[in-house]
């Protein structure tokens, strides 16, 4: 009986076993929205302009943008920087050794990034850049501790220092606070890096639009032969008993 | 005599079409009491025809290469016309495989379906899920991802724990040190055509025993035992076609509906049918923190983890894992009721069987998780209980109360 019992209160512990096996940092909700082309436009030249200079997107071409309601023009007059046809994938003139030698490691490839980090943890990690002179960059993360790539939108949203808390006999950080303001509102940068969050979730999929409006048809279609396959059914074995 | 029948009959002196189908659909007579848990059958059928289809495709636009292997997939989920759609047909319905193959299961052992004079219907069944398992297992490599990498890593790694000629095996099975190009090559050749071949081989032994002896039903009698005397066709017997046609359509609808409310909406199923790790590429010198196979190993791996380590060898926690699998095929003769169907047997069967699904569930769900303490020893008990439902399964459904059969079925 008292083995029963205890059985009975492992069973009980296993949601917390599920809670534990996935505690880490918290994180903010992304503002994510795949059909607000304005903000994705904003973010694809956020995009553009901060990220791809060290961050290829191979699997992007720069044509896919029209999806994003921008022309042929447009793209190549405002986003196209380092390729010479639409057709061309998002590439990066930075070799792989440069990459490594410089920043420690190789910036990794962003085409899916969305998928394999989530957009809360893209959107908290694009705001958790604080100083830390302890690093050869100078820039440390709440998310992603002793990051190799520095605080690239430092100049937007200024400089920022942790507050430390006790914990356990430990030094956490609490929160950060502005110690040197950018050129633009803390509101003003969570809204832009929301739009290139934005973007980068669409670009993990570009089909996603298309994907759920066309799920929407197939369904309605699938629901209506339902009706008639349900009333064929019912026919067919009404001599059945 | 019309021109088709003219034609029919030119063709039936040469080749059995008609008496085929007649045979295996219009005058192949199912019992007429098939309940929800008979649709799962033609659907795993049905999904089958979506992976070989799909499968088909995707071998036209992806490339089995460690350079180009996950940017091909990339690339036909955007640049080939509908890549996205095929490629998540066959994603969502690799799990879906699963999910229809277990429930199918699940109905056999509920209704007896592997008992006398079916057994070779199970043990066919049971070789066309390994069969199915291998095939999941190879298809995983392909997208060249963290997690197919470090899955393949795991598993093969798990043939080097066979004493002696272990090391060898695995590097045979690998054809490298590591996982690697050469790996891909040949999983990629088992995936598309060699376990294909062999599945398709096994699914229609499965069938044709199952029609020779007649399917099973939810009362567990047999309907060959009255027929009618002029026409010997059973009392409680209905043509396949067309009753049960008509019947599998909706099933079928229902099924898709499922499917693509799925495939459209969560094609990732919350990271249970895609992994957010598999969409990094493959990278041999950075091991991820965690892990862990896809979904419906979960239950397997829970056991080989379970299982502790005997002189720093995991050979026993694989021996464990193949005996989970390999009890499977003894199933027919460890059962000793006087009947079949879960209806008329007694408190003793259904507990065991409901112990046995809430540990199979269990296992699954610890399959997914870190390693931790607790976490294993619930892996233990869950295992003890897994290996013991058919361990003392010839003692207890031959004690076991049971209720009389009646003699035709019950609607």
């Amino acid at each position: 009986m008292k083995r029963l019992k205890n059985f009975l209160f492992l069973l009980a512990a296993v949601p917390v076993m599920a809670f534990a096996a996935g505690a880490t940092v918290h994180l903010d909700k992304a503002p994510v929205n795949p059909g607000d082309q304005d903000s994705l436009q904003r973010g694809a030249r956020m995009f553009v302009n901060y990220c791809l200079n060290c961050h290829s997107a191979s699997a992007m071409r720069y044509s896919r943008l029209e999806d994003l309601g921008l022309t042929e023009d447009q793209i190549k007059a405002n986003l196209m920087f380092a390729a010479e046809k639409p057709g061309e994938t998002m590439k990066v003139g930075m070799t792989k050794s440069d990459a490594k030698s410089w920043f420690g490691a190789t910036p990794p490839d962003l085409s899916v990034i969305a998928r394999s980090r989530g957009a809360d943890w893209l959107y908290t990690y694009l705001r958790g850049f604080y100083r830390d002179d302890t690093r050869a960059t100078g820039w440390n993360n709440t998310v992603f501790d002793k990051v190799g790539m520095p605080h690239v939108l430092w100049n937007l949203q200024g400089e920022m220092v942790p507050h430390y808390k006790e914990e356990g006999g430990h030094q956490v950080i609490e929160r950060l606070e502005l110690a040197k303001p950018g050129s633009v509102t803390l509101a003003e940068y969570d809204a832009m890096v929301g739009d290139l969050v934005n973007y980068l979730v669409w670009m993990g999929e570009p089909a996603q639009v298309q994907r759920k409006q066309l799920g929407v048809i197939v369904l309605i279609f699938l629901g209506l032969f339902f009706v008639v396959a349900y009333y064929l059914k019912k026919e067919f074995w009404k001599d059945i008993h | 005599m019309s021109a088709l029948q003219k034609m029919m009959g030119w063709i039936d002196d040469r080749l059995p079409l008609t008496a085929t189908y007649k045979a295996h659909l219009s005058e192949y007579y199912a019992p007429k009491n098939f309940n929800f848990w008979y649709f799962f059958g033609s659907l795993a059928l049905l999904v089958l025809v979506i992976q070989i289809v799909t499968g088909i495709f995707l071998t036209m636009n992806y490339k089995p290469d460690a350079e180009l292997a996950f940017i091909s997939v990339e690339y036909i989920m955007r640049d080939v016309e509908w890549g996205w759609l095929i490629r998540y047909m066959h994603s969502t319905g690799a799990s879906m495989f699963f999910v229809v193959v277990y429930l199918h299961m699940f109905r056999g052992l509920m209704y007896g379906s592997y008992r006398k004079p079916r057994e070779l219907i199970w043990i066919f069944g049971v070789l066309i899920y390994l069969m199915l398992m291998a095939e999941a297992f190879l298809g995983y490599l392909l997208p060249w991802g963290q997690m197919s990498f470090w899955g393949a890593q795991v598993i093969v790694n798990l043939f080097a724990a066979v004493p002696f000629i272990g090391e060898d095996l695995s590097i045979w099975i690998r054809g490298d040190y590591v996982i690697s190009d050469a790996t891909l090559n040949r999983f990629f050749a088992f995936h598309v055509i060699a376990l294909p071949l062999v599945l398709i081989a096994l699914v229609a032994v499965h069938l044709v025993a199952l029609h020779e002896v007649g399917s099973n039903n939810p009362d567990g009698v047999e309907i060959k035992k009255h027929k009618d005397p002029v026409t010997h066709i059973p009392l409680d017997g209905i043509p396949f076609h067309p009753y049960y046609t008509v019947k599998d359509i909706v099933g079928v609808i229902v099924f898709l509906m499922v499917f693509s409310a799925i495939l459209f909406f969560a094609p990732e199923m919350g990271g249970y049918f895609l992994e957010a790790a598999n969409f990094v590429p493959a990278d041999p010198l950075k091991t991820p923190e965690h892990i862990a196979p896809l979904w419906y190993f979960t239950p397997f791996y829970a056991i080989l983890r379970a299982v502790p380590p005997l002189f720093g060898s995991q050979f026993p926690g694989v021996v464990a894992m193949g005996l989970s699998i390999v009890f499977l095929f003894f199933l027919p003769w460890l059962d000793r009721s006087k009947v079949k169907s879960i209806r008329y047997r007694g408190p003793i069967y259904k507990i065991a069987l409901a112990l046995f699904i809430v540990s199979f569930i269990g296992l699954g769900y610890l399959g997914l998780l870190p390693s931790t303490p607790v976490a294993t020893i619930f892996a233990q008990v869950f295992s003890v209980i897994y290996f013991l439902f058919f361990l003392l399964m010839p003692w207890y459904t031959s004690i076991d109360k049971t209720k009389p059969e009646p003699e035709r079925v019950t609607g």
